[in-house]
């Protein structure tokens, strides 16, 4: 079963590369993401016990983050499908920059797609560190490719920096794991495993120093690759030069993938009892991105970079959530599946305005409401569901997470991250209701690059529904199986 | 007291023995053995020429060298016998004594006020910032590999035990600063007439006869001394007779020259700009035996 | 036994001081070569014994970083004519007396850091310290993109030192993905500096800097 769900998207890249049409191989990773979906649709309606020493299974947080990106990928993977037909063949101009450039080969491009997903699929099924240190470094390596589909310089060096970065900060966290090697052995060198049901069941015994170097070096490592503030630098650049699904698959499911990282390594801290000394670095690490992240969101003059700032603030406020424990990491959970929701529609909207005006800057776009009437509302409502207006989901898991802050006394943790939210609310309100409400550039001489179609705005608005539902509504297996991964993780539901 | 003596007598051999082995790669035959001999015998003989602008320094200079260099011998042991003197902390006093030696040089070629003899006191200068922290480290990475603070008990102590790895690296530093020390090639090449890329001999360029003699002596006592700081670092552990160790010693000085020779000969001087890097390269093996001994 | 493990460490050492001080691309590789090698021989010294797992992980290694990975980069050096690094961002010589500095508090640190168990030598943890920062520092102190790989190589060079404490533990499948992972790294790396070189017909990376901040 597991390994179905992994081998099954490889297969495809395989077959995927050796295709010769490639409207067959569209529809070859839109069949795969559908069935994909299908076997993690599976899982969920019967999970299967898992064996306590296996290397690989789906705990009740790995079925999260395998969902996240099981129903991402099929949404990308539908609205990418649409978006290569429309690529045109030969040199181009790139918007903005007029840079002439030509795409990367769609034989290569759409196998990484589905490498990536497969990768993904490991991370959240690892149940050893060293297993998901590997698949962490894999969908590195995988997503490079992906951000470099249009061969021109700023996306080359959009590239450059996001594997040379994530690359050195992974390397840290196999430092990491060592070190938890080391904290987990018995006195004569024997016994070390990385296995992580093994470390949580003999939390008591591990050594606390080397644990807490161990989680110092997976935290700077993980968290370069989740976009925490100062390890940040590459996603900016990344999540504007790469193709906006990327993008989105980017902010929406990889981002996620290096967070489960940390709240595996954080639940053995907390089995070994130190989870106050990485709670606590987590709340640092997550008021930092918020704050810095706000502070950016505010002027930002190209929307792709704004919304992949907003993926830092809220990665801080995954990793606040998180570090805070108790009912707040349910929220962080929840927080998890609804901004992956809300920020894959945006960049997907995001990228039917770059078709359409042929820009990525904020000053030369404008009325996005009457020319792209279902996009333009979409990115209206887009702005309330990513900071966290009701009565979306973000509302509903952000207001959990605050709400357990108070209630463990520490307001001014609230307090900063509640100003954070608000200076985010303020700055991306403003770009968002100027670029669909305001006026476009060239008066009455304005026309569009390229029409609304169906095709481009399902996805997102699938996507949209589902964390309005999200916020109206949460089905009983995902409370369940929330309720159950945040114990899992050493929290407790709400 | 016979190893001053051996030292002050044969110290001329050895630049003629590093001469003889050029002239071998060259297919030549060489200066003839004594050769080292005849021009001291020629030069203290000599009545001097001295410039008018010079004053009582530049006639000290080679003197006060020569005298530092006799110092350095007294406590320097070769080839693991023991010195004439000996006391904790004298390997200071030793390379104290080389940079007092190099000192009064600089000094002697600046008193002429020639902008030659100047530049090459710069240069002298310039490397010696980099030559003696390294001689200090490699000889202080010994008192720490010993655990003794004379030169004489280090040396003896270090016949016995000294591990493999850190005579390598500290043989390895010692040799480029032997070379370093006495102007060889690739550091400098006593060889040229060409002022500009010379550096002692631009130094001594104004010096004549009986100073010029006791330039040329001091020379070849130097490459004794650094020398015999080098050859001690051989294992030497199985011998135990005073006369064998003294041969070993001895041995060990000539079959230095030798590997001087055959360095020269098949090694271009490095330019100028790329010195600092070998030399802080041999800094760095000092060092790095140093940090091995805290291990 | 352990006298060898310690030779081989001092002599990693030197590689690491070398490879700071070294202006020639090709030597560096070739540097790097000789590391990767030395490198390969840990996993046996480590263990005491010749053990299968520790004889396919040392050989591997070994071909990889000893073999594919210079091979690699000096044939895309010569492809793209790099051939050193001309104005690096911290000289030479100051990169020595940093690396000085730094390796003497690796030697700090590895007095200070005792393992719970007997390491198998006490220069494993500040070799592989120091390795790990020179890998780091010649990311960041070097201007080519190929110089960068060559350090991230070294960090991983360094990290492995590291791991040779807990060889027990690891399993030996997770090592050999460690080590797969590495080398597409690598490959990854090595084809985009090809792109680079032809997108801006030079790699010096520090003339990317177009994504930057703007506002409105």
């Amino acid at each position: 079963m597991i390994a179905a769900l992994i081998l099954l998207p490889i297969g495809a890249a395989v077959v995927a590369l050796l295709m010769e049409s490639d409207v067959r191989r569209r529809r070859l990773l839109v069949g795969t993401a559908a069935a994909h979906l299908g076997l993690t649709a599976l899982y969920w309606c019967n999970p299967p016990t898992v064996a306590a020493d296996a290397w690989l299974g789906f705990d009740s947080a790995g079925r999260i983050f395998l969902g996240i990106s099981s129903v991402l990928f099929l949404a990308v993977a539908f609205y990418g499908a649409y978006r290569l037909g429309r690529e045109q063949r030969g040199r181009q101009a790139e918007v903005d920059t007029g840079m002439p450039f030509i795409n990367a080969p769609e034989a290569v491009y759409t196998a990484c797609l589905l490498l990536f997903l497969a990768m993904m699929t490991l991370v959240a099924a690892s149940r050893h560190l060293g297993v998901l240190w590997v698949a962490l470094e894999a969908t590195t390596l995988t997503t490079a490719p992906l951000i470099y589909f249009h061969r021109q310089p700023r996306s080359l060096e959009a590239t450059w920096k996001y594997l040379l970065v994530c690359s050195v900060g992974i390397a840290l966290a196999l430092l990491g794991n060592f070190l938890l090697v080391v904290a987990s052995a018995h006195a004569d060198g024997s016994g070390g495993t990385l296995v992580i049901r093994e470390l949580v069941a003999r939390g008591a015994e591990l050594r606390a120093p080397w644990m807490k170097a161990a989680f110092v070096f997976l935290l700077v490592g993980y968290g370069t690759k989740m976009g925490l503030v100062p390890m940040h630098t590459w996603l900016p650049d990344a999540h504007s030069e790469a193709p906006s699904l990327v993008s989105a698959l980017l902010s929406g499911a990889l981002l996620n993938c290096a967070f489960l990282g940390i709240l595996r390594t954080h639940s053995i801290c907390a089995a070994a009892g130190i989870g106050d000394f990485s709670g606590n670095l987590l709340i640092v690490f997550g008021l930092i991105s918020m704050v810095f992240a706000a502070a950016f969101l505010v002027n930002q003059a190209d929307y792709k970079r704004m919304l992949a700032y907003s993926s830092i603030e809220h990665m801080g406020l995954l990793a606040l959530g998180a570090g805070l424990g108790g009912a707040a990491l349910y929220g962080a959970l929840l927080h998890a599946v609804n901004h992956s929701l809300v920020k894959a529609a945006l960049f997907m909207v995001a990228g039917n305005f770059v078709a359409a005006y042929r820009t990525k800057l904020v000053g030369q776009t404008g009325r996005a409401l009457h020319w792209l009437p279902v996009s333009g509302g979409l990115w209206l409502l887009g702005v309330f569901a990513i900071t966290g207006s009701p009565p979306f989901g973000t509302f509903v898991s952000e207001f959990t997470m605050l709400r357990a802050a108070f209630a463990q006394g520490r307001e001014w943790v609230a307090v900063v991250a509640l100003v954070a939210l608000g200076v985010a609310f303020i700055g991306m309100t403003r770009t968002f209701l100027c670029m669909a409400l305001g006026p476009e550039p060239g008066g009455g001489k304005f026309e569009i690059a390229e029409k609304e179609q169906r095709a481009a705005v399902i996805p997102a608005l699938v996507l949209m529904g589902m964390s309005l539902w999200l916020g109206l509504w949460i089905p009983g297996k995902l409370h369940q199986a929330l309720a159950h991964a945040a114990r899992l993780l050493g929290g407790r539901g709400p | 007291m016979l190893q001053i003596v051996l030292a002050v007598a044969l110290s001329p051999l050895l630049p003629v023995v590093i001469q003889r082995v050029k002239a071998l790669f060259a297919g030549r035959q060489g200066p003839p053995w004594l050769q080292g001999y005849f021009d001291l015998w020629k030069l203290l003989r000599k009545g001097g020429t001295y410039s008018r602008t010079t004053t009582w320094v530049f006639r000290a200079g080679p003197l006060v060298n020569f005298a530092c260099l006799l110092v350095a011998l007294l406590i320097l042991p070769l080839g693991g016998l023991p010195a004439v003197v000996s006391f904790d902390g004298d390997w200071i006093l030793l390379a104290y004594m080389l940079a007092l030696g190099r000192f009064c040089m600089v000094v002697a070629a600046l008193d002429t006020g020639s902008s030659f003899e100047g530049m090459g006191a710069s240069r002298e200068v310039q490397f010696a910032v980099f030559t003696e922290p390294a001689l200090l480290l490699g000889l202080a990475a010994l008192a720490r590999e010993t655990g003794m603070m004379s030169l004489s008990g280090m040396y003896g102590e270090l016949a016995l035990t000294g591990e493999v790895p850190f005579r390598i690296l500290l043989s390895a530093g010692m040799f480029i600063l032997y070379l370093a020390e006495n102007c060889r090639i690739p550091v400098d090449d006593p060889a040229t007439h060409l002022e500009l890329t010379m550096i002692h001999e631009v130094m001594v360029l104004d010096h004549g006869a009986v100073d010029f003699g006791l330039i040329q002596w001091g020379g070849a006592l130097k490459l004794w001394v650094v020398g015999a700081l080098w050859s001690g670092l051989l294992p030497l552990g199985a011998l135990r007779h005073p006369l064998a160790l003294l041969l070993a010693g001895l041995g060990g000085l000539l079959g230095l020259a030798v590997l001087t020779g055959v360095v020269e000969s098949v090694m271009a001087r490095l330019r100028l700009l790329r010195m600092p890097q070998l030399l802080v390269g041999a800094g760095m093996m000092c060092a790095l035996s140093l940090l091995l001994t805290f291990r | 036994m352990q006298d060898w493990m310690g030779n081989v460490l001092i002599a990693l050492i030197l590689t690491d001081l070398l490879l700071l001080g070294s202006s020639q691309l090709r030597n560096a590789i070739r540097l790097m070569a000789v590391q990767g090698f030395v490198l390969g021989l840990l996993p046996w010294l480590a263990h005491g014994k010749l053990t299968g797992a520790a004889l396919l992980m040392g050989a591997t290694s070994a071909v990889l970083k000893g073999g594919v990975f210079p091979a690699l980069l000096r044939w895309a050096s010569r492809e793209i004519h790099v051939r050193r690094e001309i104005e690096p961002l911290v000289g030479y010589i100051p990169s020595l007396l940093i690396g000085l500095g730094v390796l003497t508090g690796a030697f700090v640190a590895g007095a200070r850091l005792t393992l719970p168990w007997a390491s198998p030598s006490p220069l494993l943890i500040p070799t592989g310290l120091f390795t790990a920062w020179t890998g780091l520092f010649l990311i960041m102190a070097r201007r080519k993109a190929l110089t960068q790989v060559l350090g991230y190589i070294v960090l991983e060079n360094g990290i492995f030192i590291l791991g040779m404490v807990v060889v027990e533990a690891m399993p030996l499948l997770v090592e050999l993905g460690v080590l797969l992972d590495v080398f597409a790294g690598v490959f990854v790396m090595g084809i985009l500096v090809f792109h680079i070189n032809r997108e801006f017909s030079h790699i010096d990376v520090d003339q990317l800097d177009a994504l930057r901040e703007e506002t409105l």
